[in-house]
């Protein structure tokens, strides 16, 4: 039954990403880049990567379609016609180097590891310690928590500077600087009354739910980065429903940027504190008398880290595409 | 799940492919970040496939379980899927400017316009 | 603290970012900016002195250690280039406060150091670490960075350059990507050392020799490496001046040490050399480099993109030293590195100043130049004899090792060739010292005053640098010795 499902999710992936290459509405593109998301979390979950599937359907399916939908309003729907005279378009030489890559790529499968089989070296080197040896030195429940969080808490911590990176980008190419006189930023669905009063009784939920993925990444999927993105939507949903000039009331500008900010130094000052009590750094366990008692504080502070950050960093992205969108267009 | 063998990763390598070709195919820019992500995302179902094990179940532990997945793998792709975002978005704001500055998304448009500077 | 070095000199830009961010005036953010620099910069060079003492330092982040953990590592092989991103990045910042007053509006100033210290931290991680997927989490730090910081350039080019850059750079990324799984399906881990131990087990295997094809091609992509330098040329002219002075002497400095430890090192010299037809591909990639690169940059009047084709150029002598597989090849290469950015740090800054006084720096507009900016111009004068290979510059010092090298194999038509491609930097920079030396000043040429200070004298730091490394090479020459050395260790 499983391999049938698994046959049945990646021969949708194919067709999703033939219709992709296909379709030139750049609308129906983008809607089938988010499904393309949605099918391939759902095939995470096959393969028993549950925090995996949710951060890709929350990203994937979720935010980038989101995005590229705002950009798209502003740049335009439709792909030109791809063989008008002059073009540089030559799929002929494309397909030859993706087949050439393609074969190169299938000619080194030959020697791998059988799919799932439990005595390749990804599952017999290094990850036994952290099955067999986590719940004594680090004592949660998810695994995955565990690595992400501590034993290579180095790379998270390297994920929320690329996150800071990618706002602080986004900041300096298409802040908007005209706000002195701002227009009167009408919601794109200002007229719908059910959906606005459904809504509202909905985002307090979706607070709700992003404080519960962040506290309890320890125990089931979830953490900072999936908590993140869920609590940053309740503000997207607010933006979209009530516009962009109300929200701006509820978001302060400053204040988000400085959030993003204090998430990264957050997670930097667990690994300092650690550092100063003698361990290196983020080395949880000198950051309290018992080991374990230090490790679960150290992802819990970390785990807030990443929260805080992303979503920050999520609104600010977010806000500031749109409020490009809507701004009279003025280049500077 | 045996006959998969191969099979599974065969059919993620056409996957990456279609990817990539979106990629160096596609005149508008916004295609080709879309593309970016499928071949992405792709190699996401590549790693994580890697490190799925036959009859095992989600790296949590459990009393009365003893056949994990590797976690490692989830632990690699979570990290890269924020990269990928990340990516998308900063490229979404180049393409925003790009739009303002030279009218178009189009990548021979804009070698166009280039040429004429 | 000493003990905690190696890791400090990352955290301190990674974090001094956000801490900027907090800041928001931005005279403040530059000084702090520049503050944190130069401390990284000090603390980079106690390590190397550290590691000169007593040998290669390995850190476990977070007290896990290898390979279960992330480990830091740093030897002779990368703590000299720790010190040269960390110094010219420090040095460049003294001259960034006044270069982008023309370059970058205002209200982005503070978002410009921000995304400067990124992708100086992502650069420093990327060199520092002992892990594989490290790498790339730090090499996307850094891209993300440069993508902005190219993107803030003040012609619309700028934009498109930063986009190109941005899907070849990801393109690449994702090789690396595809390239460090398929070494992870194999040994089950992902840290340097171990994996140098793991695949030697595995090493006739075409998932290994697809790993490797895939890891290398994503970083010749990030290397600039022809014919995959596409990207380079327009980046580099379209970028603000002072970013491309950092980008040019550090970046790709950076990506040929990645490529560098994981021959040598992860895979090792006998997969690379024997099972992979590497040598013949590097030497005939390196040499086209040179020759193509520095022909078109022969034709150029941007004087930023016929630097930028130059240091093309330059990456081809780069690869083409690791193409003779030996140990002075690699020396020179190591030596190359170093010399490299000490002479385009100079020659961009220089490039710098003119942008700063003439808005651009087009050769056609710079007749009798030098009249009228005698410092900058004598500054571009000695980083050109630099660059060509003149006695008593560092160039000399690099040249001389590398046809060593090529001759040490018995190459001798790769020693000329070596020559050849010397005699056609001479022919680039002597077009741009004959309009501003030897032409007299014309209509076309702006009334500009000299350089302001605050860039002359960075400039002239590296100016000099260029000459005392070039005289007394005591020091980078005994580094990079030893780095070889260790690199050939295994098998002498």
């Amino acid at each position: 039954m499983e391999s049938f499902i698994h046959v049945i999710i990646l021969s949708m992936l194919v067709t999703t990403a033939i219709a992709i290459v296909k379709v030139k509405d750049l609308f129906a593109v983008t809607m089938l880049a988010g499904i393309y998301g949605l099918l391939s979390a759902s095939f995470f979950v096959l393969m028993d990567a549950h925090d995996v599937a949710f951060t890709e359907a929350a990203v994937g399916a979720g935010i980038s379609t989101l995005l590229i939908l705002t950009t798209l309003s502003m740049t335009g729907r439709f792909e030109k016609a791809a063989d008008t005279p002059g073009s540089n378009y030559k799929p002929a030489l494309a397909l030859a180097l993706v087949t050439l890559t393609g074969a190169l790529l299938i000619y080194g499968t030959q020697d791998m590891p059988v799919f799932g089989a439990a005595d390749a070296p990804v599952q017999t080197h290094v990850v036994p310690r952290y099955l067999n040896d986590s719940a004594a030195e680090i004592d949660i429940p998810n695994v995955v928590a565990s690595v992400l969080a501590s034993y290579r808490g180095y790379d998270t911590f390297g994920e929320v500077v690329v996150i800071f990176t990618a706002g602080i980008g986004v900041l300096a190419l298409i802040m908007s600087t005209a706000s002195k006189a701002p227009v009167a930023l009408r919601a794109s669905m200002e007229e719908h009354v059910v959906l606005r009063i459904v809504s509202k009784m909905l985002i307090p939920l979706i607070l709700i739910f992003g404080l519960y993925v962040q506290f309890h990444g320890e125990y089931g999927p979830g953490g900072g980065f999936q908590a993140g993105v869920i609590f940053a939507s309740a503000f997207f949903l607010y933006a979209m429903l009530f516009g962009l000039t109300a929200a701006r009331k509820v978001v302060n500008n400053t204040w988000v940027q400085a959030l993003a900010a204090l998430g990264v130094l957050l997670y930097g000052s667990v690994g300092l504190l650690a550092m100063i009590n003698g361990g290196n750094f983020l080395d949880y366990n000198f950051l309290a008398q018992d080991d374990v008692h230090g490790q679960h504080m150290g992802i819990l502070f970390v785990e807030l880290g990443v929260g805080i950050t992303v979503a920050s960093v999520m609104i600010i992205i977010f806000f500031t595409f749109s409020t490009r969108r809507q701004r009279d267009g003025d280049p500077d | 799940m045996e006959f998969l063998g191969l099979f599974n990763y065969w059919v993620v390598i056409v996957l990456m492919m279609i990817g990539f070709y979106i990629v160096i195919c596609s005149n508008n820019l916004i295609k080709k970040l879309i593309g970016l992500t499928i071949f992405q995302t792709s190699v996401f179902i590549m790693y994580i496939s890697m490190g799925k094990i036959d009859g095992g179940t989600a790296p949590i532990l459990a009393e009365g379980v003893t056949l994990y997945s590797n976690p490692l793998t989830h632990v690699l792709i979570l990290t890269a899927i924020v990269v990928g975002i990340a990516t998308t978005a900063l490229g979404l704001a180049i393409v925003v400017r790009i739009k303002e500055s030279y009218g178009t998304v189009e990548e021979d448009d804009i070698h166009a316009k280039d040429k004429q500077a | 603290m000493i003990v905690h070095l190696s890791v400090l000199q990352v955290i301190i830009p990674l974090m001094a970012a956000p801490a900027c961010l907090l800041l928001r005036k931005r005279e403040l953010v530059w000084a702090f900016a520049t503050l944190a620099t130069f401390v990284t910069f000090a603390v980079s060079v106690l390590l190397l002195s550290q590691v000169m003492q007593s040998g290669a330092i390995s850190y476990d982040m977070g007290g896990w250690e290898a390979p279960w953990g992330i480990e830091y590592r740093i030897d002779m092989l990368n703590a000299p280039l720790l010190v040269l991103i960390s110094g010219i990045s420090a040095i460049a910042l003294l001259a960034a406060r006044t270069s982008i007053e023309n370059e970058i509006p205002e209200n982005r100033h503070s978002f410009f150091y921000i995304a400067w210290l990124l992708c100086m931290a992502g650069l420093l991680g990327i060199t520092a670490t002992g892990d594989a997927f490290n790498v790339f989490v730090f090499l996307e730090i850094s891209s993300l960075a440069t993508y902005t910081l190219i993107a803030l350039g003040k012609d619309r080019r700028a934009l498109w350059a930063s986009f190109q850059y941005l899907v070849a750079g990801t393109i690449g990324a994702t090789f690396i990507l595809i390239g460090i799984g398929l070494m992870y399906v194999m040994t089950g881990t992902l840290n340097m050392a171990d994996l140098a131990q793991r695949l030697p087990e595995v090493e006739n295997t075409k998932t290994v020799f697809t790993a490797f094809a895939f890891f290398i091609v994503g970083v010749c992509m990030k290397l600039a490496l022809f014919p995959l330098h596409l990207w380079l040329p327009n980046a580099y002219a379209f970028a603000p001046s002072i970013v491309t002075t950092f980008l040019a002497a550090t970046a790709t400095k950076v990506a040929v040490y990645v490529m560098i430890r994981f021959i040598f090192d992860v895979f090792g010299f006998e997969f690379s050399f024997t099972h992979f037809p590497l040598q013949e591909i590097l030497m005939t990639l390196g040499i086209a480099g040179i020759f193509v690169a520095s022909i078109v940059a022969i034709n150029q009047d941007n004087l930023k993109r016929m630097l930028a084709y130059s240091s093309v150029a330059q990456i081809g002598y780069l690869i083409l030293g690791i193409s003779f597989a030996s140990q002075t090849g690699i020396m020179a290469t190591l030596l190359h590195m170093l010399n490299h950015g000490l002479m385009k740090g100079a020659l961009f800054l220089a490039m710098a100043a003119v942008v700063y006084r003439m808005g651009v720096a087009n050769l056609s507009q710079m007749h009798g130049i030098a009249s009228r900016m005698p410092l900058t111009m004598a500054a571009f004068l000695i980083g050109g004899l630099s660059l060509i290979g003149v006695p008593l510059t560092v160039g000399f010092v690099s040249k001389w090792y590398l046809v060593s090298a090529a001759l040490e194999n018995g190459w001798w038509p790769v020693a000329a060739a070596i020559l050849l491609g010397s005699l056609l930097s001479v022919i680039y920079i002597w077009r741009v010292i004959e309009v501003a030396y030897f032409k007299s000043v014309s209509n076309n040429t702006p009334d500009v005053k000299e350089a302001p200070a605050s860039i002359l004298i960075p400039m002239w730091i590296l100016v000099l640098a260029n000459l005392y490394f070039g005289m007394d090479t005591s020091l980078t020459v005994s580094v990079t010795q030893m780095a070889a050395a260790d690199l050939f260790g295994g098998l002498l």
